[in-house]
């Protein structure tokens, strides 16, 4: 027997030698990617780690033993034994010459570019280029485009990376920005001249290694050497994106991804991106504000907190409900709990968008973790706009529908995916349990034990192939994903036990969406109703003599705004952290007590995956604003409750308890007689005060102004007409035909001063023609 | 190039509308051709048919619609139709005339051609004539057919061994 070789490396890993250095990478990768690994720098333009190879900018060219030319790194596949080298003459003079190349058509714009700083050309070209240019012709020039309020364009800077345009079709799915022309008068952009609509669109400024996109709220606003960046956490959806804040002076001038890998990769959302312009709305409160006479005046914080006990004091505890923001803090949701059992009141709650209470659900955490639904290979995505409610969950699914995944929706209408849909049920709020329960039935088909609620309601219906399909297809490595319009619908509970059925019997994962950034954690701390306590409709329903808003904005923080101001208005007494003294507040306060937002205090956030965030303050919150956690600790000391007698954050923080709650395993009464219901969803750019106040965000497309969306056959009906108006109760609106609303709907986005007192989502509305 | 600023007319555009059936089915012949996950192969051909039709120009509500109709981004159609100099993208004469000047057609006096259709017709290369009958394209490269030069293309038909005469006869007969 001869002697076998011995294999010193696992079979799928190669040894390659770059600059001497002995490095052992997986077969199949790229040269800059082994060197990237042991932190060799090779200069780049065109390559992303997260995006397709392109090779076209040929700064990574170096040099390889017996390749006669040099190779670019980024798209030259390591093999055994490959000897590289990045700082040989060859290799220098390949990058020098193709530097000098870049340069040509590149404007000496820098001292006027926002990107001067933090430019990857400018810093390639101090390392890898020469000081002067050879070149003595006319430098060209290339027409801007108005890509929207969110992104600035300097097109003449571009090279032609294809970076941005790789991501809108990549990782936004949109499609949106292309190479046009060709040779030298290949220009980026859009060609008809749009709006980037996609909700990840400020990426494009991130991946950019130039100033051709930059961020277009911070234009011309700080140089990046004069900004401290923070890290902080995004605050509007429960995934918790890590992201550094710029601040100068205590004030955010923009916020950039902060890369983690398990959470946002290196991306952020426009949301999350551009929000900070909501922190410094014209009606931010910056001095505690009372009501005297019904005449608002500032006054100090000893007179305010005064007040504010008077008024605790006032009511009874069983006649007092705290209503909290699904987005405050562990911290704060811990004290607000202390001083409503101090206070004698059960009645605490942070779900005020849910309608539906029958089975009391509370935020969990998902059963799967956020890096998973990438590698799913089927989806089932029940009552979710997913793109608008977290965006770079989307993200992740759209990457698995990349290779090969199904994804099944049933929904209220034909949301806007940036993926193919494998199946799509339609169907009117009032109707869509019912086609959620033809998808049950096809599961029951199986075999699978059916809970003996939904077996009656099972009883007679006939399910079609087309779900049997659908079942099937969830039947491996699948996820199950109940979103925001099945959670906040008025079957809520309906929708969660059939979806939950589903995935049991196909053995997939089930994954509520939470309805705020830390719905998790203010449910794991206690912000929920004790025993006897009543949940968040119900404290508007049976209208209470006091109210603590934390955070709450009224109207439009709740499902149901006309009833919440109802409720507000009849109170004897209304006590309000808020940061916002909105006309709305205004009217229904009787104190306000002006607290600091998310990035302005210490805070922690619970997301998606159950992990705890904390982050510290980043920005200073304005005037005499305080941090939540001090004005609680301070009214509680006044009120001499128990629990508020640490002295500091960590004493806070060390008494934070996990208070458990129970579900009901209950289900709401069916809805009988409606024929047409209102679906009503939270916009994009609106589902918070702070949001609600961002300039460029509600200035992009995506956040549509106020109209009734109803379809053509609907319309033709009832005699309206596109760009005409309608009634709807005392309220006219603009009406816009859309394909995507199913018959018997009308899809009136919430959160809108026109629309925020109108009937709930699910309730039955009439339209006729104004 | 600026962005065009259509974005409010193209949005919507049905391709049903806007592609008559010859073009669909000269459509429908070219996607034939390719595996059905690959539509994006018969780009240039469908985009070919589009022009055709609208009589040797692409309007960016033909460039979406074939896009649309092929079930493609439509960034991918304007990338195409912005590539190819075989493609019109502004409003020319219906009769398509290009004169190869390159080398082989230039040594054989492709030059003295182009003045001679430009004194001819009145307009430069790169412009149509004022009625619309004739565009004569701005610069035309090797065709290959080298050993027919000087040569010119006129509506994709190649006419080879030119002289000044013959290049009467043709334009003249262009209608």
């Amino acid at each position: 027997m001869s002697a076998q070789p011995v294999a010193n490396a696992a079979p799928d890993l190669v040894n390659i030698e770059i600059d001497g250095v002995p490095v052992q990478v997986a077969k199949g990768s790229m040269i800059i990617q082994a060197a990237d690994a042991v932190g060799i720098p090779i200069p780049r333009f065109c390559y992303h780690r997260k995006l397709a190879i392109a090779a076209n900018c040929r700064m990574c060219l170096v040099e390889i033993e017996k390749m006669p030319k040099p190779a670019p790194a980024c798209a030259t596949p390591v093999g055994e034994g490959m000897k590289v080298f990045t700082r040989s003459d060859k290799a220098l003079k390949s990058q020098r010459n193709v530097m000098e190349f870049l340069l040509i058509n590149h404007p000496l714009d820098c001292p006027i570019c926002d990107q001067g700083g933090e430019c990857e050309l400018q810093d390639v070209s101090l390392g890898y280029g020469r000081s002067v240019s050879r070149f003595n012709e006319r430098k060209r020039t290339v027409a801007d485009e108005n890509l929207g309020p969110l992104i600035a364009t300097e097109m003449t800077r571009c090279i032609q990376c294809t970076r941005c345009v790789r991501f809108t079709s990549e990782i936004a799915g949109t499609y949106e920005l292309g190479g046009m022309s060709r040779g030298e008068n290949l220009e980026i952009g859009t060609y008809i001249g749009k709006t980037i609509e996609s909700e990840l669109s400020g990426n494009i400024i991130d991946v950019c290694p130039v100033g051709a996109l930059t961020n277009k709220p911070f234009q011309f606003q700080a140089r990046a050497w004069e900004l401290i960046a923070r890290p902080s956490i995004g605050y509007h959806d429960a995934l918790g994106s890590n992201l550094w804040m710029h601040t100068r002076r205590g004030e955010v001038l923009r916020n950039v991804p902060r890369d983690n890998e398990t959470i946002n990769e290196c991306w952020l959302s426009d949301r999350d991106r551009y929000s900070h312009q909501g922190l410094y709305a014209a009606d931010r409160v910056k001095s505690p504000m009372v009501k005297r006479n019904g005449q608002w005046s500032a006054t100090t914080w000893d007179d305010a907190l005064s007040v504010a006990r008077e008024s605790l004091k006032s009511v009874p505890g069983s006649d007092l409900g705290v209503l909290v923001h699904g987005a405050t803090s562990n911290e704060e949701g811990e004290l607000l709990v202390r001083l409503a059992r101090g206070l004698g009141s059960a009645h605490v709650d942070h779900r005020l968008r849910q309608l539906d209470f029958a089975d009391n659900a509370f935020a969990k955490p998902f059963a799967s973790s956020i890096a998973s639904f990438e590698k799913v290979k089927a989806a089932l995505l029940v009552g979710s706009d997913l793109r608008q409610e977290v965006p770079l969950l989307n993200h992740r699914i759209r990457q698995a529908v990349k290779k090969g995944a199904k994804v099944y929706a049933v929904n209220p209408a034909h949301f806007n995916f940036n993926y193919p849909l494998a199946g799509e049920s339609v169907a009117a709020p009032h109707v869509l349990v019912n086609e959620l329960l033809l998808l049950a039935k096809a599961a029951s088909e199986g075999g699978a034990h059916v809970p003996e609620a939904l077996a009656t309601a099972l009883n007679g219906v006939e399910t079609t192939d087309a779900h049997r399909d659908a079942f099937k297809a969830l039947s491996d490595e699948a996820v199950v994903i109940l979103g925001h319009a099945a959670a906040t619908h008025p079957e809520a509970s309906w929708l969660r036990a059939i979806a939950r059925f589903i995935a049991q019997a196909a053995g997939a994962a089930f994954n509520e969406i939470p309805l705020a950034a830390n719905a998790i954690g203010l449910s794991t701390v206690g912000v929920l109703p004790t025993a006897g306590g009543l949940d968040a409709r119900a404290m508007l329903v049976q209208p209470r003599k006091g109210y603590v808003l934390y955070n709450v904005e009224p109207p439009h923080d709740f499902a149901d705004g006309a009833l919440a101001l109802q409720a507000m208005h009849s109170a004897q007494t209304v006590v309000a952290f808020a940061a916002y003294a909105s006309d709305a507040l205004k009217d229904s306060a009787d104190v306000i007590l002006p607290i600091g937002l998310t990035p302005e205090i210490d805070a922690s956030l619970v997301n998606v995956e159950g992990n705890t965030q904390t982050m510290p303050a980043g920005a200073k919150a304005p005037g005499d604003t305080r941090p939540g956690w001090k004005v609680l600790r301070a009214l509680g000391g006044l009120l001499g409750l128990p629990g508020f007698e640490f002295d500091d954050l960590a004493g806070l923080r060390d008494g934070l308890t996990e208070r458990a709650s129970e579900v009901r395993h209950q289900l709401a009464p069916r809805a009988s007689g409606v024929t047409f219901s209102r679906l009503a969803t939270t916009p994009i750019y609106r589902v918070d005060a702070v949001l609600r106040r961002a300039g460029a965000l509600n200035a992009h497309p995506l956040n549509r102004p106020a109209a009734i969306r109803i379809n053509a056959d609907e319309a033709g009906k009832l005699g309206l007409v596109d760009g005409g108006n309608a009634r709807i109760g005392d309220a006219v609106l603009p009406v816009a035909i859309d394909a995507a609303v199913p018959a018997g709907a009308a899809w009136i986005e919430a959160a809108h001063s026109e629309t925020a007192m109108l009937p709930p989502y699910g309730a039955a509305i009439t339209l006729s023609k104004a | 190039m600026k962005a065009t600023g259509h974005f409010e007319q193209v949005k919507d555009v049905d391709p049903l509308v806007v592609l008559n059936d010859h073009t669909r089915a000269h459509i429908d012949h070219w996607v034939s051709k390719f595996p059905p996950d690959r539509k994006r192969s018969a780009l240039i051909q469908s985009l070919m048919g589009a022009q055709e039709q609208n009589q040797g120009y692409l309007t960016d509500e033909l460039i979406t619609a074939v896009a649309k109709y092929l079930d493609l981004p439509a960034i991918w159609a304007y990338e195409v139709a912005s590539f190819y100099s075989m493609f019109e993208t502004s409003p020319v004469g219906r009769n398509n005339v290009a004169i190869c000047t390159n080398i082989s057609c230039w040594l054989n006096g492709a030059e003295g051609l182009v003045r001679h259709c430009e004194k001819k017709l009145g307009i430069k290369t790169g412009e149509s004539t004022a009625d619309g009958r004739i565009y004569l394209k701005q610069e035309e490269e090797c065709l290959a057919a080298c050993a027919g030069a000087p040569m010119m293309v006129v509506n994709g038909h190649y006419h080879e061994k030119l002289t000044t005469e013959s290049v009467d006869a043709i334009l003249d007969g262009l209608k």
